[in-house]
């Protein structure tokens, strides 16, 4: 009885691994040679133009179809694949949470392994990894997006990254438009801002939101005064269940207070779909979604337009520059074309109108926008004050670049942390 | 154990890994990749250089030292669930010592170790009074803790000790690179890390196979009212198991803090206690296989990386392998226990 057991049991784990390898066998039928993220399209256009494509790796903190921030990067990696028949190796949701046993001195090492000429890190959280990486590996180009390592003039510069450039947009002109949009549909005065962690860089895109709707709040015969304008700090780009506050959480407060226009500052959609789920319950609200051009088709009927990133012509810039052996590191903010704003080839920043805007309230938008292209308005005028009442700019003065860039607290008008 | 139930044990561990195995194969298949590349890939992705085989070993540390932990306190029936925040507990502590205590590098190192220890065998220890004092169990105790725990590290990451000017949960500025714990030449992972796991868990070993504290400790597991009628007062040596066990824990966070991320970050304690459950029940609640089976569980969680980087796959698609394993050997461990159940019955039947 014992022996007829062995047998069993033997027959059992052959069979068993014998219907792995056969599975196995069968499906190394040549597709599995098409392992990289380049889709067919491009594949094709890499072998037409090109015997020696350039490979390029790009790291995410979120998933590569968060139809958000990290989505936003992977379509411009996308676009420098397809323009200039290049290969994308591509690790998405770096961030201690989803990946906490790799970090991001691994990942670029790997990437540089596997033959990556040139490597980006697209968010300020890497800032650390990334860092490190390029002065272990001087001889590779990298982006840090978002960072000011190699600006000169900027606080954090370091000079001795040579192969570490940053690269941005100026985001601050998509959050005024936004922002413009809510205080022209607003019905309750009141506006919430969904921010995630308090740094420089959300700080200016509040207080440009903020900006943007106060001039256009005004344009309309309003007080400023009465305008209400409120920013709640989720904690981080996107959820992190236990980590961060619950953005859907944080909307359904916002609404619930009174706020009927929602501007999200978050990576992920949740501003969007509960403002859309309300609405359909018959509520009078709106949101305003952040990063991905395709945004609003979460919930388009309350969506009054997205501010978003399109990364392609400045990836494509950077690729080349390596391909050619011309990359230097600098520090590049890109501000939108104002020719055709959501030009893909020209443009690093866009807004798209949303459905939910009104009619006569398009021309008042498109009226601001055109003050934004020919510089007739700038809201980043004084007089200003901090939120503390300190002047922050006088009367008639306009923002620098640095004051903008490095603005350490947020502005008389706004209610919320200025910092933690 | 008798050469029969041992060649049973082997035998559904061989089923167990095959099926698993199978199933790995198909999914992967499914997702339209090469199984044997996939396989490949993880192989290469943990131990196929170098610098893989140092960021294995990176993971291996934090690993073993919260299974070691759990082998104590599983040993003495104890369902330490709340071993991730005592990790957490370790971190912060240690994320103290690197960015307060003055002096010489190995002084902070040093501290950074000891703290890190009493961190987590104090969160322990209040798990632990929670059970054997206020009748709550250890499972609910520690899960609630453990919460605590991640909430503090957040609040800490964001608040006291955030960077100049922001609030993020990426972490705290990292420590100085002289607090790092040292690096075996220019790679990632920290000899001094290793050397911790190695004395984590051979220490675990000759204290449950060597010592009449080990003894006494499977003794209250196995049968706390029998126990007690031999003088072993039950309480006083879950307290002791808590107390190792927490400390274990926390030194698993200070690697975490001071050789892995050189900085504190809320999800610090990277889920290696939750992995470290796994472990041991692989492992029978047994020291021994603990290191290589840690082993094989970091190198599947490195290797995994790859198939993002080189087949476009999710790399959680390692995640599903590690849980098929595991359900698989459970399954098998389940499916021998009660074939040796009914074979004694049946022989029991017929020898009367």
């Amino acid at each position: 009885m014992k022996v007829s057991n062995g047998r069993t049991w033997r027959r059992w784990a052959v069979l068993l691994v014998a219907f792995a390898l056969i599975g196995a066998a069968c499906s190394d039928d040549g597709d599995s040679g098409d392992t990289t993220a380049a889709p067919d399209d491009s594949t094709e256009t890499t072998a037409a133009v090109s015997e020696d494509p350039l490979k390029f790796g790009m790291i995410l903190v979120g998933p590569r179809d968060d139809r958000g921030y990290s989505q936003a990067h992977f379509e411009g990696g996308e676009y420098v694949e397809a323009k200039l028949g290049a290969e994308m190796i591509v690790v998405d949701s770096l961030n201690p949470a989803d990946k906490p046993e790799t970090t991001v001195e691994q990942v670029v090492a790997d990437m540089i392994d596997q033959g990556a000429q040139l490597v980006i890190a697209t968010s300020d959280d890497m800032k650390d990894g990334i860092e490190l990486s390029a002065a272990a590996n001087t001889d590779v180009p990298m982006i840090w997006v978002s960072g000011d390592s190699a600006w000169v003039d900027g606080e954090a510069y370091r000079d001795d990254l040579t192969n570490l450039g940053n690269v941005f947009g100026r985001m601050e002109f998509g959050k005024m438009i936004a922002g413009c949009a809510a205080a022209l549909t607003t019905e309750t005065g009141q506006i919430g801002y969904l921010g995630p962690l308090i740094n420089d860089e959300t700080r200016r895109l509040v207080a440009s939101a903020y900006l943007g709707a106060r001039h256009c709040w005004e344009q309309e015969g309003n007080s400023a005064d009465d305008l209400e304008f409120t920013v709640t700090w989720i904690g981080f780009w996107f959820q992190i269940p236990g980590v961060t506050l619950d953005p859907t959480q944080v909307v359904n407060e916002f609404y619930d207070g009174g706020v009927d226009v929602i501007l999200s500052g978050i990576d992920t959609t949740e501003a969007i779909v509960r403002g859309g789920q309300r609405a359909e319950a018959g509520e009078s609200v709106w949101a305003i979604p952040y990063d991905f051009e395709g945004a609003c088709a979460e919930a388009e009927s309350i969506c009054l337009g997205v501010p978003y990133f399109n990364w392609g012509p400045s990836y494509l810039g950077i690729a080349e520059s390596v391909a050619d052996g011309s990359f230097t590191a600098e520090f590049q903010w890109l501000g939108p074309d104002w020719a055709d704003i959501n030009d893909k080839d020209t443009s690093t920043i866009g807004w798209i109108t949303g459905d939910a805007v009104a009619a006569d309230d398009v021309e008042k938008l498109d009226a601001f926008i055109a003050g934004l292209a020919d510089g007739s308005i700038n809201p980043w005028t004084g007089p200003l004050n901090f939120q503390d009442g300190s002047p922050f700019l006088a009367d008639g003065e306009v923002a620098s670049d640095l004051q903008i860039w490095y603005l350490d607290q947020l502005l008389e008008g706004i209610d919320g942390a200025s910092s933690s | 154990m008798s050469g029969a139930s041992q060649r049973s044990g082997i035998q559904a561990m061989v089923i167990a890994v095959a099926g698993a195995t199978m199933i790995a194969a198909l999914l992967l298949w499914a997702l339209g990749a090469n199984p044997l590349e996939a396989f490949k890939l993880l192989f290469e992705g943990s131990f196929g250089s170098m610098s893989k085989l140092s960021a294995t070993l990176l993971v291996w540390v934090p690993l073993v030292i919260a299974s070691a932990s759990l082998v104590i306190t599983y040993s003495t029936g104890l369902w330490n669930i709340g071993v991730e925040g005592q990790i957490i507990m370790g971190a912060i502590f240690a994320t103290w010592a690197a960015r307060t205590i003055p002096g010489p590098g190995w002084v902070v190192m040093l501290a950074g170790i000891i703290l890190g220890i009493v961190g987590g065998m104090l969160w322990a220890l209040l798990a632990g009074v929670l059970k054997t004092h206020g009748g709550v169990n250890e499972i609910f105790g520690g899960l609630g803790l453990y919460f605590v725990a991640l909430g503090l590290t957040t609040y800490l990451v964001i608040g006291p000790w955030s960077r100049e000017g922001v609030a993020s949960t990426s972490g705290t500025d990292l420590f100085d690179a002289d607090v790092w714990f040292p690096r075996i030449g220019s790679l990632d992972v920290s000899w001094l890390s290793l050397l911790l796991a190695i004395i984590a868990i051979g220490g675990v070993y000759f204290v449950m196979r060597g010592t009449m504290f080990g003894l006494k400790l499977k003794s209250v597991g196995n049968n706390m009212a029998s126990s007690a009628r031999l003088g072993i007062p039950s309480n006083r040596y879950m307290l002791g198991a808590f107390a190792v066990a927490g400390g274990l824990a926390g030194l698993a966070g200070t690697t975490q803090a001071m050789a892995f991320h050189h900085k504190l970050v809320p999800s610090v304690s990277g889920g290696f206690g939750f992995l470290g459950i796994l472990v041991v029940l692989l492992a029978g609640f047994r020291a021994a296989p603990v290191a290589p089976l840690a082993l094989f569980f970091a190198a599947l969680s490195v290797g995994a990386s790859q198939l993002e980087l080189r087949l476009d796959l999710d790399s959680s698609v390692g995640g599903v392998i590690q849980g098929t394993l595991v359900l698989f050997v459970m399954l098998a461990t389940g499916w021998q226990r009660r074939r040796a159940e009914n074979r004694a019955a049946a022989e029991a039947g017929g020898s009367n």
